[in-house]
């Protein structure tokens, strides 16, 4: 098979598999319980709010703490017992760690280096590796001549030359503007597709991972709530915590009043009898949150004509209307005092309507299908 | 001329009083340590005078005399001295420097260093005689624990006057030490283990030429200053620790012969300034603050001729 550049061939990703891994700190517990199998070649993110314990897990991988319990297995081989640079893994650090006193050049060639490469081999593999990250034209600067974006390639760069089987990537654009990381991003990315080993992210940015991620762990508090694709993690989430964490939504207890199939009758305070669509619905009586995206729902002056199964029909005031260009924000508050994020997209004048202003009355609709049950509490 | 307003209060413009704000600094300079070096260099080709002091009769018997083997044997036995306490001050100051700077107790540490200071220079030195004399507490503890049955001799000889030095110097080893490690971003470490450097390798290949800085003002510190000590070796030293310094305090005050003791003092003061600029030449970087001065740390030699010619303005 023909993949184009020498580099793709070389370069064989690992499939990584963590079990039941368990680390605490002092009274603190880092990761409970945790385990997550990873696929050769995936991008694949550790996504959470700081302090969930994905940084530790990142270490763990690395080599730099080891867990009280629990297993690593790169490719079926457990690397625990393995130091670092044992390891035939590699990172690219939050704050870059690149080294001050050595040139661009030589932050890239110091695992060459250390493997005593002959020099003519280090000049043409760190070339390489400049243009994979477009810095050739920097190679003799030192680091701290470099940008922000400039540094983050360079640790890339420098990570990669080992021709590692996976690229640990911890929280790397954290430090740069929000401009720059959308376009390291896709950079990242198209690396991931050149290079095609695997890569696991940890982020704190449910966007960045959304965006680039073949699957996503979300984690919270040591423990990991949900796995799987960023369609997945957004359209079902697997708890209260995952709804809230990825994107915007609204959130809702719930009683269960009856069941037809997958679809279900709630009574939402505030709300009346709510449709909501349950894969595995629970018994009549029980108490539930449920979940509605924000763009999901639509926003209109009269009432909806539609009465096909399955369309909620709710009736608000606009509290709080926020225009932000392509789209608006409106804050709904029911006659009961629930209030409902909408978004409404303004995609082209056909499609717009009446404008709707501050303390105007309104229907919100939406599908049954758009609503989803995420827990069961009893 | 017309002064634009918005230049003229800019830092380091044409008009800055940075010149004016430098002024008592360089009087201070000019008067207390270029003037006394100026005398020194003077005195260096004059005749001695019959009870101390010059006559105006130039000569080079001064740096004749320096071409005395007895000159050349304090010398070595100096350069030994200076070489011997520097190492050992280093060899304690770089893991102390380390361990303060990972320690989450840094303030205490960092005045446990520096309580030293607040005690006289010579008390401390007179301290040691306490602790090592023959009636001193450490033979006093080993009498009465039956180590050893008279007093053992730990005073009057070069080891003494080294333990006396590393302990002196060893602050002023630490303090440049432990800032520049302070500084030293660990995550490089790991950065470089991740790279596939062993423990060692991190640490020769990163840490080292990133605190080589600190290392070397550590060793100019400690080198220059022990190579003119004086007090130490006058002190808790023996003829086999007579050094440079006690050498032109000797020829100052005893043989009365001042060009003599001021050559000494120029070549100690040529010697350690020259070796100060090639180390900063070999280093490549700018070690004191940016300013590449090879001068600042003034050894105690040059200060003592200082002091001596000092002491020709006044009444002694």
């Amino acid at each position: 098979m023909e993949y184009g550049g020498a580099k793709q061939k070389t370069v064989k990703g690992s499939d990584v598999v963590i079990e039941h891994v368990r680390k605490s700190f002092g009274d603190f517990k880092a990761l409970d319980d945790v385990s997550i199998g990873i696929k050769k070649g995936e991008f694949f993110s550790l996504l959470g709010p700081s302090g969930c314990g994905k940084t530790t897990l990142l270490r763990i991988l690395a080599g730099f703490e080891s867990p009280e319990s629990g297993a690593v297995l790169l490719d079926g081989r457990d690397v625990l017992s393995l130091p670092p640079d044992g390891r035939h893994v590699n990172t690219v650090f939050q704050n870059y760690a690149l080294f001050p006193h050595l040139s661009v050049f030589e932050n890239v060639a110091f695992s060459m280096r250390l493997k005593k490469a002959p020099e003519s081999e280090i000049r043409a593999k760190v070339a390489d590796y400049l243009q994979l990250v477009e810095l050739q034209a920097h190679a003799k600067k030192k680091p701290s001549q470099l940008s922000g974006g400039q540094k983050q390639r360079v640790a890339i760069a420098r990570a990669l030359i080992n021709e590692p089987s996976v690229l640990l990537l911890d929280e790397p654009l954290s430090a740069l503007d929000a401009k720059l990381r959308q376009h390291m991003l896709i950079e990242l990315d198209s690396i991931h597709d050149k290079i095609g080993i695997t890569f696991i992210y940890v982020t704190h940015d449910q966007q960045e991972a959304l965006s680039v991620s073949d699957r996503i762990a979300v984690m919270n508090a040591g423990e990991v709530l949900q796995i799987g694709t960023p369609q997945e993690i957004y359209e079902a989430p697997a708890t209260d915590f995952v709804a809230k964490f990825i994107g915007e939504t609204n959130l809702y207890e719930a009683d269960v009043v009856s069941v037809s199939g997958e679809t279900v009758e709630l009574s939402v305070e505030g709300f009346g009898i709510i449709k909501v669509t349950a894969t595995e619905p629970p018994p009549v009586g029980s108490r539930v949150s449920w979940t509605i995206r924000p763009e999901k729902i639509r926003i209109g002056l009269e009432e909806p004509r539609s009465s096909r199964n399955g369309i909620n029909a709710v009736s608000g005031v606009v509290d709080e209307p926020i225009y932000s260009g392509f789209q608006s924000k409106f804050y709904v508050r029911t006659p009961s005092g629930q209030v409902l994020k909408v978004i409404k997209q303004h995609a082209d004048w056909s499609d717009e309507g009446p404008e709707i202003a501050w303390k105007d009355s309104v229907w919100l609709s939406f599908s049954a299908e758009d609503a989803y049950l995420v827990e069961v509490k009893r | 001329m017309k002064r634009s307003p918005g230049r003229a209060g800019a830092a380091g413009g044409a008009g800055s009083p940075g010149g004016l704000y430098a002024a008592p600094s360089l009087f201070w300079l000019t008067v207390f340590f270029l003037a006394p070096l100026a005398i020194i260099v003077a005195y260096s080709f004059l005749t001695p005078g019959p009870r101390g002091g010059v006559e105006w009769k130039p000569t080079l018997d001064a740096y004749r005399a320096i071409a005395n083997p007895s000159f050349a044997r304090v010398t070595l036995n100096t350069i030994v001295v200076a070489i011997g306490a520097t190492a050992v001050t280093m060899l304690i100051a770089v893991p102390c420097g380390y361990y303060m700077a990972r320690s989450s107790r840094q303030t205490l540490l960092l005045m446990l260093v520096m309580i030293p200071f607040w005690t006289n220079f010579l008390i401390r030195i007179y301290a040691w005689i306490a602790i090592l004399g023959n009636e001193g507490f450490l033979n006093d503890l080993l009498i009465a624990t039956g180590l050893a049955r008279q007093s053992v001799r730990f005073l009057y000889n070069r080891g003494a006057v080294m333990l006396v030095l590393v302990y002196t110097y060893l602050p002023y080893a630490i303090l440049p030490l432990y800032s520049t490690i302070d500084k030293f971003d660990f995550s490089l470490l790991e950065a470089a283990r991740d790279l596939g450097a062993s423990k060692l390798g991190a640490i020769n290949k990163v840490l080292l030429p990133n605190i080589k800085g600190g290392i070397l003002t550590a060793f100019l510190f400690t080198f220059i200053p022990i190579f003119g000590a004086y007090a130490v070796p006058l002190l808790v030293g023996g003829t086999d620790s007579y050094m440079l310094g006690n050498l032109i305090a000797d020829e100052l005050t005893k043989s009365r012969d001042w060009p003599l003791a001021s050559a000494i003092s120029l070549v100690i003061t040529l010697v350690t300034t020259m070796g100060v600029l090639l180390l900063l030449r070999a280093n490549g970087t700018s070690v004191l603050g940016g300013s590449g001065d090879g001068e600042k740390p003034v050894p105690e030699a040059s200060s003592a001729a200082a002091y001596g010619a000092q002491a020709i303005g006044g009444s002694r």
